[in-house]
């Protein structure tokens, strides 16, 4: 692991001061990419302390936002128009929380679906959403990686590929965002409220977060260097009390998903009125399925309406060698919850 | 336990295997390390032992970082890159927490921090500051009187090698505690971040069920 400087920082605003402050340590060689921010927020963590200790990541400065105030920044707030969480609400606070289990299932979820109790101990939600890729030629410096060093090719498009995405790569990277409270609030119309943007704080939208590869896919969301989430606004809307993720993995728990389908529904007897949906494991950035909720509206909901909808979010679909298999599995997932989320007791 | 205590139990007074393999080491490679900190006491042993870890040896910028660990400070003069885990087993002498995998995918090294379970290989040392953080050695009312969920792992034959025992051990106490241990579903889901490569999952799921209506009645 490299050197760096450690601050912590005790207000949202002097967090954001430190990041632009940037003091470089005596000593330290220059970075090896522009992807590799000089300096990096730290709150639990759990990805980032994992790709430092593999030199992925090389930051000179870290600033502890951990001590920020908690009664605001580390807080769940529960209003009839949404939900504000705090980006410092740990991933486990939010999945017990009585108003996110009972009106946001979708949100419940995808967060007791993810990584392990420990790891959701720690993990903050501001965190959890701006997680890197677990790509196994991202993990390992010695490989060629677009996202990890700018114009050093991408080792993935004929190596081991059956892990990496379907949907919104490009010629550059193939890399899977690997994350799925992220699909919970790209279904959900979430929004992000920062510090420390271009001008001062502001509100993004979640679907306007990420960036897709294109070329230049070491660059992963639009925030500034030194920007800061500090919360995450839900919406409440008629579909968000019926609402569940399915995800499929490799082993049963503790394991990145495979395929995975983020779903909320309006229904009206039958019908569908409105259809939220968002797809994991298998696109580049957090992945809304626009086509299907658009072929689903106004239609009544069966298995064979749901498998149409399902082919239309995967007719983009450009598979590699090894990971094909994901359109099937991928349109399956989509069925499975769209028929289960139909079926909820709301 | 108190850091006299560790000394004893491994780092350095009486002999033991970890002592024996210390001297053995620091022999080989002319380091005169195991009888220096012998002679001197805890205090300068665990500076020693310090001193010895790569990431403290070419830093230019330790601090001091008070950890409160079983209830008992350690000040501690750290590298900010120390983990939580190298900071407890390579500064403060409690070798009882394991590093596995040191990626956050094993588990074992599981402590509490504040009550709750997390990964003590993924957590700067640093950022533990002010927290209270109970690892294994943490456990036990004293006396040699195990707690119930220490018994429960020997009750039930719950491990074969032992080197995942502390963190699925420390992972248990809060999988119980959180009220994620009702069935046996529950305890293997709220498990899952433990992994056991002998597999001896069946057992430990008796263990964490056995110990959690000993836990309910205290």
């Amino acid at each position: 692991m490299e050197r760096f400087a450690y601050r912590r920082a005790t207000s949202a605003a002097a967090a954001v001061h430190m990041a632009r402050a940037t003091p470089e340590l005596p000593g330290v060689h220059a970075r090896r990419s522009a992807a590799d921010s000089a300096t990096q927020f730290i709150a639990g963590g759990t990805n980032l302390t994992d790709y430092m200790t593999l030199n992925v990541l090389q930051p000179s400065v870290l600033v502890d936002i951990n001590r920020l105030p908690q009664e605001s920044h580390a807080r769940i707030e529960s209003r009839t128009t949404g939900l504000r969480l705090g980006a410092l609400v740990r991933m486990a606070e939010a999945e017990e929380h009585p108003v996110i289990r009972s009106r946001y299932p979708l949100i419940r979820d995808t967060l007791v679906l993810a990584a392990s109790r420990q790891i959701r101990n720690m993990a903050s939600l501001g965190g959890n959403i701006l997680q890197r890729t677990r790509c196994e030629y991202y993990r390992e410096p010695s490989w060629a990686c677009n996202k990890r060093l700018p114009g050093s090719g991408c080792a993935a498009l004929e190596g081991i590929n059956r892990q990496h995405a379907i949907l919104g790569t490009s010629e550059h990277c193939i890399a899977t965002y690997a994350g799925d409270f992220a699909q919970a609030l790209i279904a959900l119309d979430a929004s992000v409220q920062t510090l420390g943007g271009p001008s001062g704080g502001r509100r993004i939208a979640f679907a306007d977060l990420h960036r897709l590869p294109g070329a230049t896919p070491h660059i992963e969301t639009n925030l500034a260097p030194g920007e800061l989430i500090t919360f995450i606004d839900v919406p409440a809307g008629p579909w968000t009390a019926r609402s569940r993720y399915v995800k499929v993995r490799d082993r049963q728990s503790y394991q990145f998903a495979v395929t995975s389908a983020a779903v909320a529904l309006h229904l009206d007897g039958g019908t569908v009125r409105e259809a939220r949906i968002a797809l994991g494991g298998v696109a580049s950035v957090p992945w809304r399925a626009r086509e299907s909720e658009e072929f689903l509206k106004g239609k009544i909901l069966d298995e064979a309406v749901a498998t149409k909808a399902a082919d239309a979010a995967f007719s983009d679909a450009r598979v590699r060698a090894q990971n094909a298999f994901k359109v099937p599995v991928g349109k399956q997932t989509l069925v499975r919850a769209l028929l289960e989320t139909q079926a909820m007791q709301v | 336990m108190s850091r006299s205590d560790a000394s004893k139990d491994g780092t350095g007074g009486a002999f033991s295997r970890r002592g024996f393999i210390r001297g053995a080491a620091s022999s080989a490679v002319a380091l005169p390390f195991a009888a220096g900190a012998i002679a001197k006491g805890p205090e300068a042993q665990i500076s020693e032992i310090g001193s010895r870890t790569p990431a403290a040896a070419d830093s230019v910028d330790s601090q001091a970082v008070a950890l409160r660990i079983n209830g008992q400070l350690h000040s501690l003069s750290l590298d900010p890159r120390t983990t939580l885990l190298d900071a407890v087993r390579d500064h403060a002498g409690l070798t009882g927490t394991k590093k596995g995998c040191g990626h956050g995918q094993c588990g074992a090294c599981t402590v509490h921090m504040d009550g709750k379970r997390i990964l003590s290989c993924l957590t700067f040392a640093v950022m533990a500051e002010g927290h209270d953080i109970t690892t294994i050695e943490g456990l036990a009312a004293g006396a040699g009187e195990l707690h119930p969920m220490q018994q429960a792992f020997i009750d039930q034959d719950a491990f074969q090698c032992g080197y995942c025992t502390p963190g699925q051990i420390m992972s248990a106490i809060a999988c119980v505690r959180e009220g994620h241990a009702t069935s046996a579903a529950d305890i293997r889901e709220y498990m899952s971040g433990n992994l056991c490569r002998c597999a001896a999952y069946p057992n430990i799921v008796a263990a964490v069920a056995q110990a959690r209506e000993r836990m309910q009645e205290d």
